[in-house]
């Protein structure tokens, strides 16, 4: 049986290893995960799980092969206020979220699917992507993942001490897809490092000092070499303005990580997509522009290109000279583009809109493809990703 | 071992802490423990080496430390420096072999408690370094080719913030926990335990105050339950009115708040909330 859930834990993404589950068993056979579920679960967890991220997929394969048919389901009420349901979305919605709910249709076009779906529906549904119940990714039914879930069944009626602890996912917002704060981000960036030695020799070199001494006979022969540096240089690009204002916070963020982290950090914005200009200033007006072709020629290639931008607008400001939404632009976006990536072969863009969301938009998949597929989300997996693309 | 560890006078510690301090123990596997900065962390092997009556000896990591440093340095320096003054202390080697943490630990009488204190502080091999000595509790001297092996094996308690991924052959051999924020239950006892003549009136407008502060959205560093208990402290000491408190009309106030933000930014964020919240009272 319990191999069984072992294999479960792999399948949701868990890095379980032979060993881990035999000194659970161990753990068992020493008798300290007896007589009760909970304290199986919190050895299970302590002997299997090994990063706080993956609490939540632990919670839920956990509710998954352990639990029957517990019935929260009828908690559900059929008879939904609207108003109500607006009210909680406003408090717990970020703006990104409200904006795809927008792009869905908005408030009301949710609301009439949900009705309808409650109409469809007979039984308590788990899992799954279209029913309603719990932790499946509809976006109706409580504990989803899907960021315009509504949540159903899961407010103060509740009896909470029925509700069992692996079925709380009170670890949910520790995942990884989630956003990240600043330290993350310096962390994330941290692995782009490339030290190297060069410039005035500053610090004592006790090898070379050692052998130096050991070859003239004794005599001390004080050995200096250059300090450790980080050498990697960054030239990153961000989309400011229009639709990227629900992201200002996450890219200002992700700025001064980048600020701190690397020493050669360029850093220029540009609006919905690479035009011939680029703005050092991001208020964007004002004497701080600067010709892309100049960029393009002030930095050496082993510059490496950082792209910000969610890529959402019409696909003409892509593919068409003239298309842009600001000005005359003499030549199409995807010129431009190429240019830069021509000049700077290692690149990334990284779009603050999450993954599942791009194929929505025409854009965002014809920048992809300009990109070579370089596209990754601005989440710290996704930073990880890139990380590696830039490597 | 016979005894459990179950908290002490002084540390609160959860259901699920204790198991996975028992499972750590009975198995001796190193316990790696995680959880927000001001949760207890580094306490905790004081607190379990203490309860237990174990001896404690304690590795704190800096970005610099070595793993070789955590067993023993070779005082080479020392040696060649008395080897031109003629010191007779030279033929021997040992004389310059210095021990380090888990040396000692390995040759204590009793099972001791070995505290890694933030390894993820250390160079991102460090914990590589490391896995033989914590499987099998033994450790090579190359200068004098003897073998140091734990006469005990200690129970390990590795604290970590995060800040570098460990690599997953660490992870394999270590029981993992990761100490969540107390709840508002947790947190009455835990306080109970530290100020147990507080005014009753007080502790309650002090923990929802700062439940409330916790959950202000968008803080760069949340207070933690040390913060919380500094900023009791401060509360007592200034002989603070529960009233002054309470939320008022969907007033915040909280005074003395420098001890729970630690952060510029985070305060200005705190007095922007506040303003905004006066004006909505109006």
């Amino acid at each position: 049986m319990l191999v069984k859930f072992f294999l479960l834990l792999r399948a949701s993404g868990i890095p379980v290893t032979p060993p881990e589950f035999l000194s659970l068993l161990e753990a068992l056979a020493a008798g300290l995960g007896e007589s009760n579920a909970e304290r199986f679960y919190h050895l299970a967890r302590t002997c299997l799980v090994k990063d706080e991220r993956h609490y939540d997929r632990f919670d839920l394969a956990f509710a998954r092969h352990f639990r029957g048919a517990l019935d929260a389901f009828e908690e559900l009420s059929r008879e939904l206020p609207p108003d109500w349901l607006e009210r909680l979305a406003e408090r717990n919605l970020t703006e990104a979220e409200k904006a795809e709910i927008q792009s869905l249709g908005g408030w009301d076009a949710l609301m009439e699917t949900l009705r309808k779906r409650l109409e469809e529906q007979k039984g308590r549904h788990e899992g799954g992507s279209r029913w309603i119940g719990t932790a499946g990714t509809s976006p109706f039914g409580a504990h989803g993942y899907n960021p315009e879930g509504v949540r159903i069944g899961q407010q103060s009626s509740r009896n909470h001490s029925a509700v069992k602890v692996w079925d709380r996912r009170e670890f949910a917002n520790l995942d990884d897809g989630v956003e990240l704060g600043t330290r993350n981000m310096k962390i994330a960036l941290r692995r782009l490092r490339r030290f190297a030695r060069r410039g005035a020799a500053t610090e004592f070199a006790l090898g070379d000092t050692i052998d130096a001494t050991a070859r003239s006979g004794g005599w001390l022969d004080i050995k200096m070499l250059p300090e450790r540096r980080n050498v990697v240089k960054v030239l990153l690009l961000i989309d400011v303005g229009g639709s990227m204002d629900p992201y200002a916070q996450l890219c200002a963020e992700l700025f001064s990580a980048a600020r701190s982290e690397f020493k050669h950090l360029e850093q220029y914005y540009f609006h919905n997509f690479l035009y011939e200009r680029l703005w050092r200033d991001n208020r964007r007006r004002g004497g701080t522009e600067k010709p892309t072709l100049e960029v393009l020629r002030t930095y050496p290639s082993d510059y490496k290109l950082v792209l910000v931008g969610d890529a959402t607008m019409s696909p003409y400001e892509i593919t068409h000279a003239g298309g842009s939404v600001e000005h005359m632009n003499p030549e199409a976006g995807r010129v431009w583009l190429a240019r830069l990536l021509a000049a700077f072969p290692r690149f990334a863009w990284l779009n603050p809109q999450p993954r599942r969301a791009w194929h929505h938009t025409a854009s965002i998949e014809l920048t992809r493809e300009l990109l070579d597929g370089r596209m990754y989300p601005l989440t710290l997996a996704g930073l990880d990703e890139a990380i590696d693309a830039l490597k | 071992m016979t005894a459990e560890f179950r908290g002490s006078a002084s540390y609160i510690a959860t259901a699920e802490l204790m198991a996975a301090v028992k499972a750590a123990a009975v198995l001796s596997r190193p316990l790696l423990i995680k959880g927000e900065p001001g949760t207890g962390k580094t306490l905790l092997a004081a607190e379990v080496a203490r309860s237990l009556s174990m001896p404690l000896y304690e590795w704190h990591i800096k970005s610099t430390t070595r793993a070789q440093q955590g067993l023993y340095e070779y005082d080479a320096v020392s040696r060649l420096r008395d080897s031109q003054l003629g010191d007779p202390r030279v033929k021997d080697i040992h004389n310059y072999i210095l021990k380090g943490t888990l040396w000692e630990a390995f040759e204590a009488e009793r099972q001791p408690v070995v505290l890694i204190d933030e390894i993820d502080k250390a160079d991102i091999e460090f914990p590589n370094d490391l896995l033989r000595e914590l499987d099998r509790m033994e450790f090579s001297v190359y200068e004098t080719r003897e073998i140091v092996r734990a006469r005990h094996r200690p129970l390990i308690v590795i604290t970590s913030n995060n800040e570098k991924e460990l690599p997953d052959a660490f992870l394999r051999r270590c029981f993992f926990h990761y100490i969540r924020f107390p709840d508002e239950a947790t947190m009455t006892s835990i306080v109970n335990v530290h100020f147990p003549n507080l005014k009753r009136g007080l502790l309650r407008e002090a923990l929802t105050t700062f439940f409330k502060i916790r959950e202000t959205p968008g803080l760069k560093k949340r207070p933690s339950t040390s913060e919380l208990l500094d900023w009791l402290k401060l509360l007592v000491a200034e002989d603070i009115d529960p009233e002054a408190l309470r939320s008022e009309g969907g007033k915040l106030i909280a005074p003395l708040y420098g001890a729970l933000l630690k952060n510029e930014q985070d305060v200005h964020l705190f007095e922007q909330l506040l303003f905004l919240n006066r004006r909505n009272a109006r």
